[in-house]
């Protein structure tokens, strides 16, 4: 029991964290009609600036805001130069552009930061585990992921639905030329969202940073696990993005717990140790290709242009 | 009547000309490290050609090709390891296996289309990349090495470098061949007329996505067979060689050389790995050239080679 709710909390971590990435993948998707593949490289960006400032600053906040404001700088700049190119060319064109960016991007931390991944530690304060119920510890960082992670998602609400730069976002992902000729700077708009989602990939590698290590090519198996969920959740919906998010979490991470014993019931120990992290790295694979067979637009499609 | 010699034309025959004559200029310079080179490239071009038969001339964008190449040598690889070394066994089981995976995935992936499409056929590579992870019997993620090439019986010996290049230039020649024909024939027509206007084609009473699901499980078959063959030029499997970024440089390699043109992906294939190659003995940090320049490529040169040489031969 004490099991299932620490797993569960960490699949309710992990998916929170996939949202963060997500979102600002299906922002740009549903207002730009773009497919970044980069997004992931971004995501690294993240983790690798925070790993850095932090050991400059010596102080895991303030590297962590750095941080944070160079990987927006670093997606403002990113789709001045070179993505506002591809918006309304063909999805393959931006794919294979995208991918370019990514062999780049490797090879950039590779020159920059070296071959060796990197470890970003964390403050003593935030190591210390925390009893959520009576008798039921969780960690504090993990915690802390949660608390940042929903607090960002319910501040994403709030910019899109109940503000003026909200309202641009959601009639430019509606109808991108109509808004354009009543006057709204759409270039400056997608740059602004571009950014935007740039920074919440950031901050989902630097949240990410101090649990796993930071490392070359950390974004690319995210990347597409964040992909699966906006196709899930219906490409350019945040609620969809959402949902989808925590219920891959979920999966991901329960499956991965407990998949193994599962699977004792009915094979040998043998087997089932070494067939059950593939099945459940399968498991999300498999849900949205049930999902694209049964509703090839979605669970929550954002509204029809 | 139209002149068949043209910029284009020309390049592709010397090209074909330049593979067939490799062997006899490695023997000369005692070179073998361009023969083993251009075996790699041979291969790949023509898993390259059969993403082009989909993406080029039926406007289904694969982003799991390289599912193939890992099935069609974990087909040579488990069969090898298991010790049925006859290529009379093992190749035929590794086309089977592909043309099985990509009937079952195209049933499925073509009720999606566009970017959909895109990310279904990628989701199902990964799902045969972990698979392969799982298969801890055949070295999981380390992968497995091939001690022994295919046999084929005394009729031809793998092991020797002019034969197997010879074998793996046959099967392109042979494969572009085969594509040519299809694209050329009644089918390949019916599956380029659903690229352009499906709506038309099933109001002619074409049942469309059956046509580009027969197109699908060709490819896949086509691509298999190199994966067969690839298996055999490194003796050596491996989930990483199935990897979605592998399924990208497959892209990257027909888009480089020009969708939808017959000999486009094997020139494609050509520049791409022999860049790399080149720009690999230049610096350790490839990729920071290769990217940017698949970037403008992108931007700038669509079309690919092919586009290029044809806006040549027009003048």
């Amino acid at each position: 029991m004490l099991v299932l709710v620490e797993q569960s909390l960490n699949g309710l971590q992990f998916g929170l964290l996939l949202f963060l990435l997500a979102a600002g993948l299906t922002l740009v998707f549903g207002i730009m009609d773009f497919v970044n593949l980069a997004h992931g490289s971004l995501y690294m960006m993240g983790a690798y600036f925070a790993a850095t400032f932090v050991a400059w600053t010596n102080s895991f906040v303030l590297g962590i805001l750095l941080a944070l404001g160079a990987t927006l700088l670093l997606g403002i700049a990113l789709e001045f130069i070179a993505l506002r190119h591809l918006y309304g060319r063909d999805h393959l064109d931006q794919v294979l552009a995208t991918f370019g960016l990514i062999l780049f991007f490797n090879d950039a931390v590779r020159l920059i930061w070296g071959p060796a991944g990197l470890s970003l530690p964390l403050p003593a304060w935030l190591t210390v585990p925390v009893q959520i119920v009576p008798g039921v510890f969780y960690p504090a960082y993990r915690l802390s992921i949660i608390v940042v992670a929903l607090a960002v998602a319910a501040l994403l609400y709030i910019v899109v639905m109940r503000t003026r730069i909200g309202m641009l976002i959601r009639a430019g992902a509606s109808n991108r030329e109509m808004i354009g000729a009543l006057g709204i700077n759409i270039k400056l708009l997608f740059t602004l969202v571009f950014g935007l989602g740039a920074a919440l990939a950031g901050l989902a590698g630097l949240m990410q940073a101090p649990i796993l290590t930071v490392q070359i090519g950390m974004g690319e198996n995210i990347l597409i696990l964040a992909f699966v969920i906006i196709v899930i959740g219906g490409i350019g919906s945040i609620r969809g993005a959402f949902m989808a998010a925590i219920f891959v979490g979920m999966i991901d991470t329960l499956g991965r717990a407990f998949l193994p014993d599962l699977l004792r019931t009915v094979l040998s120990s043998a087997a089932a140790s070494t067939a059950a992290p593939a099945l459940s790295s399968m498991l999300i694979y498999l849900l949205m290709a049930i999902v694209l067979v049964v509703r090839p637009e979605g669970l929550f499609p954002a509204a029809k242009r | 009547m139209k002149s068949y010699i043209n910029a284009r034309n020309v390049i592709v025959a010397l090209v074909a000309l330049g593979l067939t004559l490799l062997p006899a200029y490695s023997a000369l310079t005692g070179n073998i490290f361009i023969l083993t080179l251009f075996t790699r490239i041979v291969i790949f071009a023509l898993a390259a050609a059969s993403l082009n038969l989909i993406m080029g001339y039926g406007g289904m964008m694969s982003f799991g090709h390289a599912a193939y190449l890992g099935i069609g040598g974990y087909a040579v690889g488990v069969l090898a390891h298991e010790g049925i070394g006859s290529g009379f066994i093992q190749w035929p089981v590794a086309l089977a296996l592909s043309a099985l995976y990509a009937l079952v995935i195209g049933a499925l992936s073509l009720r999606t289309r566009g970017v959909y499409f895109i990310m279904i056929t990628l989701a199902f590579a990964q799902m045969a990349y972990y698979i392969a992870s799982g298969l801890s019997r055949y070295g999981g993620d380390d992968g497995l090495t091939i001690y022994k090439r295919s046999t084929f019986g005394g009729l031809i010996d793998l092991s020797n470098r002019v034969q197997f290049y010879y074998l793996c230039l046959a099967c392109l020649f042979g494969g572009v061949y085969l594509i040519w024909r299809i694209v050329n024939s009644r089918f390949g027509m019916v599956v380029q007329g659903v690229r352009s206007n499906e709506q038309r084609m099933q109001a002619i009473g074409f049942h469309a996505n059956r046509y580009r699901l027969v197109c699908f499980v060709i490819s896949g078959t086509i691509c298999g067979l190199a994966g067969a063959l690839l298996a055999n030029n490194t003796d050596f499997i491996s989930p990483a060689g199935m990897y979605w970024t592998r399924s990208g440089e497959l892209m990257v390699m027909v888009v480089f050389g020009g969708m939808g043109s017959l000999f486009g992906p094997v020139l494609g294939t050509i520049v791409f790995l022999l860049l790399e190659e080149v720009l690999s003995q230049f610096t350790e940090y490839w990729a920071l050239i290769m990217g940017p320049l698949l970037l403008l490529i992108v931007l700038f040169a669509r079309g690919g080679i092919m586009g290029l040489l044809g806006r040549l031969s027009r003048g």
